[in-house]
């Protein structure tokens, strides 16, 4: 499988990266030697076998229901959540204005 | 006195510990040594206030005869992918400029608990995503070591941790924290001539640990010898309850178990290593590895793990999908960068943050993981790639029947020119050839320095344990250590 | 009354209707984080450095969640999946932090399962019907965007963000609006039984995507459908369902075709309209989330999750009318709610108990009176009435003084509202007050012996025959004892007298 221009175009618009023409033009060649590179998976007798779940045999912890128990991913610090914010006002986050 | 600089973690630990020296002597001169070394543009940040004020609290608990820690006193350097508290951190991308984390990583607050401190922060490939060091937004780092050829061309310190290799080779630092996806570790150590192990998937937190592939992501310890080595994991490794991979084991005391007696151990040596396209000069010291490992009491079986071809192009799969994902969320809205044209909308928004925060191999990477995943694709290539990653677990799987540690070859090449592989994305995917079936299969892995090539850069020879055997894999290092003897050193150029 | 359809120009059409409901689990933390699920917390404080998506954060899941969707699963007969997995959907938005939602496509953690919704002639369901689950899987929420807050910027606030919902996915198996609406409200009526989701549909706690496709009545293939998101209220469901299908219709009559779109529901006008927002966002690119590994259930988690579900909604109804021998009407009404069937069940064991007989010897007289008298008494006070008064206890022991004929219906009412006024203990009132009924034979038969002397005729023309007379020697005796008199030592006495 390959790519061309406009697909490259719109995986950059799925992906959210702006991209102009050009900078997709040139991506192309890019992502298709890398894809022809991969194909050779394809070569691999796949039959049965499922696919990687848990690298190392593991299962699932859960975590009790307890608010705050640990500061570092419990609530109650809106002040570092917003700490980094490019805009912050009143408590929020602000973006510009989406319409739905 | 002793140019202090010139010590590993084990030396300045006993030395402080012993009152040899101060942990503020010996934080002093290593801020010396950082702030001598700009022309390696190692560290993106430096922090020798706090190293210092750090020191001072090893120095005082000392002075009140208290325990100081697994590391009490050593100075470190800390790859610019962990959250530091109140410190910058951008994993190299301009997408990030100007983060400064309110929370501290689980592995960099193991340290500080075991009485490290940080000199700063290291440069690396852009969201570890890169072999040579020259994805950063920051500029590249320059390899302390230079070819024997009189020639001054700058080489790569590998990647992605190459600011921690560099630094670690050139006596910035004792030692610095890294972090292997796809042989980020492995493959810089092997190019300066220093050590470094990722240990199996699971051992160390990744919480607040900048993810780029969470499924192959693992943190580890760069130092100078296996010994270090063993000491640091042993402080960075440990249960998370943050992080659900989090492995619930105690983590064992290797440095004290850390022996060479290799006697009762098979060590593999896989077939499918033997590639075209490999360094003969890296073929031969692969051989004298076998004869090291032998004359450490070790039996020596060929071994095969026959999907290897397949793991790094099953790897350019699983990571990029992975990472198109985990680096959705730099969207400029709650930190970072944010790019916001005239007129621009919200969706505008994103698109032009991340295209102006982003640098080209990310971009490359994400743009492959969005379309591996879209509809359509998700099969052909996600599905399969993750079959395939399952065959070459059950490849080591079948293996550890036959033997205890695999050894190979860390690289194919030692380091090259910066800038020589700029079109060609593939070929330096292909520095990652040996070190990626590990990371797929979660495995422990470490570089070890072997010796010079004829071009007096350094080479590695890498080990492979079984799950949870980081302490084979240490001893094989230290076996191939201890007879290899390597003590070559960058010569100082840059100060 | 006769199947639902939408008369068109060309022929007669049916609906199709399909629901997506997200109902929010009921817990203390979120599903991945630590922070608090609190309803109306100021803005971004109840939000994690996890579910504002800092680097380096990852999710762990909440047990509590886990176990509730499981419940939930159970309660509709579904199969449990003791394997599952969370997947990542990916799409950016600025109520999504990570830029993907956790949820569960692949392997979701319950699988098919069904509700009965109730007959309900009125409305048009002939009698009861199943109706497919096509599964329940566990997800994060998202945060909400403020849009009036300022002139050129919309305020995001994370709070929401990462709360967990359990997606309950119907067959499209309803075909009228009024089926839909039945579906919602038994929906809601399970969660609030099992415990988990408050149901709190105006607080967002439970809220349906509405997947609405027309086709000719006859016609086997399903028209294509839109989804109109997010509709809080039974009626709003209602309106969503009506409001597509009249669209749809006239959409095709006009020879257009229904696009496969997300509309939202604007309660003011009863319409639906394009969601512009969600346009493009049709490429999810679903995968596992790595940073979770298989969630697997042991079989001692499932067995604790079974043995803690109560009595549901159809099993009680059942019970009610086969061991308590209520009416179907009153075993219905009584099971409907959570509120109203633990009302009725405490004051039934309270007056049983008082009364010294098994509860479905008073069963009856205990619905009726929960269901009709106690409720119309608590109206027609309105403000009046401090419903905090109307105990168990206070009620049973009217109960109790009616049943054993110490006072009469009417008395049982004054005494209730003065309960419900006051507080004051219903015995007390009825010494206090006067509010009790004359058992005391002497007094009464005194009267009797007076009346029957005064009415020689009427007593005669009664032996004669006439045995309509015994009412009038009731009410005569009644009015003399300024109607306290217990009915029946009056009847007893009466026969007595008049052979
Ligand atoms: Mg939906
Ligand atoms: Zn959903």
């Amino acid at each position: 499988m390959s790519v061309d221009t406009k697909q490259v175009a719109k995986i950059a618009s799925l992906a959210r990266i702006a991209m102009s023409d050009a900078e997709c033009e040139k991506m192309v060649p890019e992502l298709n030697n890398i894809l022809d590179w991969v194909e050779q998976l394809g070569e691999v007798d796949v039959t049965g076998v499922e696919p990687m779940t848990a690298v190392i045999p593991n299962t699932l912890r859960m975590r009790d229901d307890v608010v705050n128990a640990d500061p570092k991913t419990g609530g109650d610090r809106r002040e570092d959540v917003l700490a980094n914010a490019p805009v912050a006002e009143h408590g929020f986050f602000g973006v510009p204005k989406v319409i739905e | 006195m002793t140019d202090l600089t010139q010590l590993g973690i084990k030396a300045i630990r006993d030395g402080v510990a012993d009152g040899t020296f101060t942990a503020r002597e010996v934080t002093e001169a290593f801020n010396a040594a950082v702030a001598a070394a700009d022309p390696l543009n190692a560290f993106l940040v430096k922090t020798p206030e706090r190293a210092l004020e750090a020191a001072d609290a090893v120095d005082a608990r000392r002075a009140k005869g208290e325990d100081l820690g697994k590391m009490g006193g050593v100075p470190i350097g800390m790859k610019d992918l962990f959250c530091t508290q109140g410190v910058e951190t951008t994993a190299a991308s301009m997408i990030l400029g100007g983060f400064t984390p309110t929370y501290e990583s689980t592995v960099s607050q193991n340290l500080w608990d075991a009485g490290a401190t940080m000199l700063g922060k290291l440069n690396m490939d852009q969201f570890a995503m890169g072999s040579s060091n020259e994805t950063s937004a920051f500029g590249n780092v320059i390899s302390p070591w230079r070819k024997s050829d009189g020639g001054n061309a700058a080489l790569a310190p590998g990647g992605s941790s190459g600011g921690s290799s560099a630094a670690i080779a050139a006596r910035l630092c004792p030692a610095a924290t890294g972090t292997d996806t796809g042989g980020s570790i492995r493959q810089p150590a092997a190019f300066t001539g220093i050590s470094g192990i990722k240990p199996t998937y699971g051992r160390c937190s990744r919480w607040g640990t900048i993810a780029f592939a969470s499924s192959l992501d693992q943190a580890g310890p760069m130092a100078r010898d296996v010994t270090d080595c063993a000491i640091m994991l042993g402080a960075m490794a440990g249960f998370d309850p943050k992080d659900a991979t989090s492995l619930d084991l105690a983590v064992p005391d290797w440095e004290a178990a850390l022996s060479d007696d290799l006697k009762g151990k098979r060590v593999g040596i896989p077939r499918e290593y033997r590639m075209e396209g490999t360094d003969p000069q890296i073929l031969e010291s692969w051989e004298q590895g076998k004869a090291w490992l032998k004359d450490a009491g070790a039996e020596i079986v060929d071994i095969s793990l026959p999907h290897t071809k397949y793991a790094l192009p099953a790897y350019y799969i699983i990571a990029p999908a992975e990472a198109s994902s985990n680096l959705a969320r730099y969207d400029g809205v709650r930190y970072g960068l944010r790019e916001l044209p005239e007129g621009a909308g919200l969706q505008d928004m994103y698109a032009a943050t991340r295209a102006e925060g982003f640098g080209d191999e990310v971009k490359r990477r994400v743009m492959i993981g969005t379309y591996v995943l879209s509809a359509g694709f998700y099969d052909a290539y996600y599905t399969q790639a993750q079959k395939v990653r399952t065959l070459v677990a059950r490849d080591f799987e079948q293996a550890w029947d036959k033997c205890d540690v695999i050894l190979a070859p860390t690289c194919p090449t030692a380091s090259f020119a910066l800038g020589s592989l700029d079109d060609d994305p593939l070929t330096m995917y292909l520095n990652d050839v040996f070190a990626v079936p590990a990371s797929l299969a979660g495995l422990p892995a470490m570089s070890v320095p072997c010796g010079l090539n004829g071009d007096g850069l350094p080479l590695g020879l890498q080990l492979v344990g079984k799950p949870f055997d980081e302490q084979g894999v240490l001893n094989a290092g230290l076996a191939i250590e201890k007879r290899a003897g390597f003590t070559a050193q960058p010569e100082k150029w840059w100060s | 009354m006769s199947k639902y359809t939408i008369q068109g120009a060309t022929g007669e059409w049916e609906v199709v209707i399909g629901l997506e409901v997200h109902a929010q689990v009921t817990s203390n933390a979120k599903l991945f984080s630590g922070a608090s699920t609190a309803f109306g917390a100021e803005p971004n404080c109840n939000v994690s450095l996890v579910d504002a998506a800092m680097p380096g954060m990852l999710p762990v899941p909440n047990r509590e969640c886990i176990r509730q969707a499981v419940r939930t699963g159970m309660a509709i007969k579904a199969q449990i999946n003791k394997y599952s997995r969370f997947d990542r959907k990916n799409y950016f938005y600025a109520d999504l932090p990570q830029g993907y939602q956790i949820s569960q496509l692949y392997h979701p953690i319950v699988g098919e399962g069904q509700l009965v919704i109730d007959a309900d002639e009125k409305a048009g369901i002939p009698e009861d019907k199943v109706i497919g689950i096509e599964r329940i899987h566990v997800e994060q929420d998202a945060g909400k965007l403020m849009h009036d807050q300022h002139p050129t910027m919309s305020y995001v606030d994370l709070n929401r963000s990462g709360v967990a919902l359990m997606e309950i996915v119907s067959r499209p198996d309803m075909t009228s609006p009024a089926e839909a609406g039945a579906y919602v409200r038994k929906l809601r009526s399970i969660l609030r039984y099992v415990g988990s989701c408050d149901g709190n549909m105006e607080e967002g706690s439970m809220r349906a995507d509405v997947n609405v496709s027309v086709r000719k009545v006859g016609d086997s293939e399903l028209g294509t459908r839109t989804e109109t998101k997010n509709v809080n209220s039974v009626r709003f469901v209602q309106q969503v369902v009506e409001y597509e299908a009249r669209r749809q219709v006239d959409v095709l009559e006009d020879g257009g075709t229904v696009d496969q779109e997300t509309r939202l529901f604007d309660p003011g006008t009863g319409t639906t309209r394009i969601m512009r927002s969600k346009e493009d966002a049709h490429d999810y690119r679903y995968f596992p989330d790595p940073d979770l590994l298989p969630l697997e259930l042991e079989d001692d988690f499932l067995e604790e999750c079974r043995a803690s579900l109560p009595e549901l909604p159809d099993a009680k109804r059942a019970r009610y009318i086969d061991e308590l021998g209520l009416t179907e009407y009153n075993a219905r009404e009584l099971t409907a709610e959570v509120e109203t069937f633990a009302r009725f069940e405490n004051l039934l064991a309270a007056t049983a108990s008082g009364i010294g007989k098994p509860e479905k010897d008073v069963a009856t007289q205990v619905a009726n009176w929960a269901l009709s008298v106690a409720p119309g008494i608590i109206k027609s006070l309105g403000e009046e009435a401090n419903p905090a008064h109307a105990t168990a206890e206070a009620q049973a022991s009217i109960l109790d003084m009616q049943a054993k004929g110490e006072i009469s219906g009417g008395q049982a009412k004054e005494i209730f509202e003065i309960v419900l006024k006051t507080g004051r203990e219903p015995e007390e009132i009825a010494e206090a007050e006067g509010l009790k009924q004359v058992s005391d034979t002497g007094a009464i038969e005194a009267a009797i012996d007076e009346i029957l002397a005064n009415n020689e005729d009427k007593v005669e023309q009664y032996k004669g025959g006439k045995d309509k007379l015994f009412g009038f020697f009731v009410g005569q005796t009644m009015k003399a004892m300024q109607g306290k008199a217990n009915p029946a030592v009056v009847n007893q006495i009466l026969k007595d007298k008049l052979g």
